[in-house]
């Protein structure tokens, strides 16, 4: 198949389709375990995750549809394509696919620990996180390189229904279980601990300007995700992507249910190590092993299939936007895919290394990626709604956000001030996306000029 | 590129302010709401208001849309 098949498929994804993969994506490991974990380990602050569902969407509807004409005008087919045709700049895109790929691999790294949990628990310590890891993402590469987009979707649609039937199952049985009921199992934490229950909860630092940094940062950045904003790309319509965004929070009904587990978990399992774990070791001592074996296998595809999408997201990326046009600019397509495959194993590897050396909770490895692919909102939301704003401007804005984020983020700043760093930078980004502006002339949009015959990008 | 219609714009306006903006007004324990504590029980409201925010943003931006070109495919 050619390189454009392999990353969109055939623009032909109907509207189930479309929900489904997309939906598909966003439960990863991350509404899994990390969720309950965030329940377990901090209380209150896990609610912005419930914020962002429906917000994010809010955005994307006014998003999303627009860049989907753009990408049918133009062909486009990554993330990275979209600036480069709007910013008329190789190195902007070059420089977005790089952030995009960095920033993916806390992603990716989030997906490999939680597979690795899974296994170890499930199998009752028997098989040990590191080898498990290895095996599941050699398999998930040898799934990526032979199907591509296309391959992803059947296999997220089983991966829906055994999550949701997991999720669904154990968020009700769990509070039921062990305290009659979820009522009766909230009246249990407010007696123990109702500051759990609220902001900033058992945290000291992520109180209500967190909360609020946080959920503008993640509800504009969610589709920053190249895998995410690639995505869009194959829908059949804009329309549907707008039908999509209005109905998508329904979707979200079971996050709550992770929340539930993991705070029935506080007073169950009191003094876990790793929040990460309760989820998982609610269900070892409340069901029989079977049952574990299942939920085991609901989440270890909730942590390979989005891997898969992301993996497959930055190799394209670092091939046809990094490489191809920096490098080589005359590889053909063939080569193209070609030198994407060979980086499938690279990135996996690199999000390994990083999965076995540090230790923090699943959520915290998100966050950092939010604070990174966030940058590219204003590059985004500009170039579709401004014809103003141009290519200097939008450059020195991404990287003035990345080089604000990651210094913060290496110095353990998040978050700085009460406010999430991402967020932070963000503002950042977005003063200087206005004020190079307004010293740089004004240019000609991309999208105002008519498509190329050959892929221009 | 097309500007989105006031109405749709303000109308996503709403779930932002709800979910995100006024949130030292609801998170609360009491009062406890179908068993829920306040804020889980404002949040989960608000999964299944914002669509219906949203459809009507919906309603006054796709006729707009779809009046200003063609689009394949058209059926859902």
């Amino acid at each position: 198949m050619d390189l454009e098949q392999w990353i969109v498929g055939d623009r032909g994804f109907g509207m189930l389709l479309v929900w489904l993969l997309t939906a598909g994506e966003i439960y990863t490991t991350f509404t899994f375990l990390g969720a309950s974990g965030w329940a377990y380990s901090k209380g209150g602050p896990v609610l912005y995750i419930l914020a962002y569902q429906p917000l994010m969407n809010v955005v994307a509807f006014f998003i999303l549809p627009q860049v989907w004409e753009v990408g049918r005008k133009y062909r486009l087919q990554t993330q990275a394509d979209f600036f480069q045709v709007r910013y008329r700049s190789k190195y902007l895109a070059a420089f977005v696919a790089l952030v995009g790929v960095i920033f993916i691999i806390p992603y990716l790294q989030l997906q490999l620990a939680g597979l690795g949990m899974i296994v170890e628990v499930a199998s009752y310590g028997a098989i040990h996180r590191t080898p498990a890891m290895v095996i599941s993402f050699l398999i998930v590469a040898a799934f990526v390189l032979t199907s591509g987009i296309r391959g992803v979707a059947w296999v997220s649609v089983l991966k829906d229904l055994l999550l949701l039937f997991s999720a669904v199952f154990v968020g009700v049985a769990i509070p039921y279980i062990y305290f009659g009921g979820i009522g009766p199992m909230f009246a249990a934490l407010v007696r123990a601990k109702p500051s759990h229950l609220v902001m900033p909860g058992a945290t000291t630092n992520l109180g209500h300007s967190w909360y609020i940094s946080t959920v503008v940062l993640v509800s504009a950045g969610f589709y920053m995700w190249p895998q995410f904003f690639g995505a869009s790309f194959s829908a059949k319509s804009s329309d549907t992507l707008r039908r999509n965004a209005v109905v998508m929070p329904f979707y979200s009904i079971t996050m709550p249910l992770m929340f539930f587990v993991g705070l029935a978990a506080t007073l169950i399992l009191p003094g876990l190590p790793n929040g990460d774990l309760s989820m998982l070791t609610m269900v070892r001592k409340t069901f029989p092993s079977w049952f574990l074996g299942l939920i085991g296998g609901a989440g270890a595809l909730t942590a390979m299939v989005p891997a898969g999408v992301m993996i497959l997201t930055a190799a394209t990326l670092f091939a046809k936007n990094m490489c191809r046009p920096i490098l080589w600019p005359g590889m053909t397509d063939q080569q193209v895919a070609k030198l994407a495959k060979t980086t499938v194993l690279v990135i996996t590897v690199a999000a390994l290394c990083s999965a076995i050396y540090s230790s923090t909770t699943l959520v915290s490895l998100l966050l950092v990626g939010y604070g990174g692919v966030g940058q590219f909102f204003p590059g985004v939301a500009l170039g579709l709604y401004s014809k103003r704003v141009t290519m200097p401007a939008v450059f020195a804005g991404i990287v003035t956000g990345v080089f604000v984020f990651v210094p913060l983020i290496l110095t353990k700043h998040d978050p700085i001030m009460g406010l999430n760093a991402g967020f932070i930078a963000l503002c950042c980004n977005a003063a200087v996306v206005a004020a190079v502006n307004l010293l740089t002339p004004a240019e000609c949009s991309g999208f105002d000029e008519h498509p190329y015959e050959s892929t221009g990008v | 590129m097309r500007k989105s219609s006031k109405g749709a714009i303000l109308l996503a306006l709403i779930p932002f302010v709800a979910i995100c903006f006024t949130v030292s007004l609801w998170d609360r324990v009491y009062p406890m709401v179908l068993g829920l504590p306040f804020n889980f029980f404002w949040l989960i409201a608000w999964l299944l208001l914002t669509p219906v925010c949203m459809w009507g943003a919906y309603r006054l931006e796709a006729p707009r849309a779809s009046g200003s070109h063609r689009e394949d495919g058209g059926t859902p």
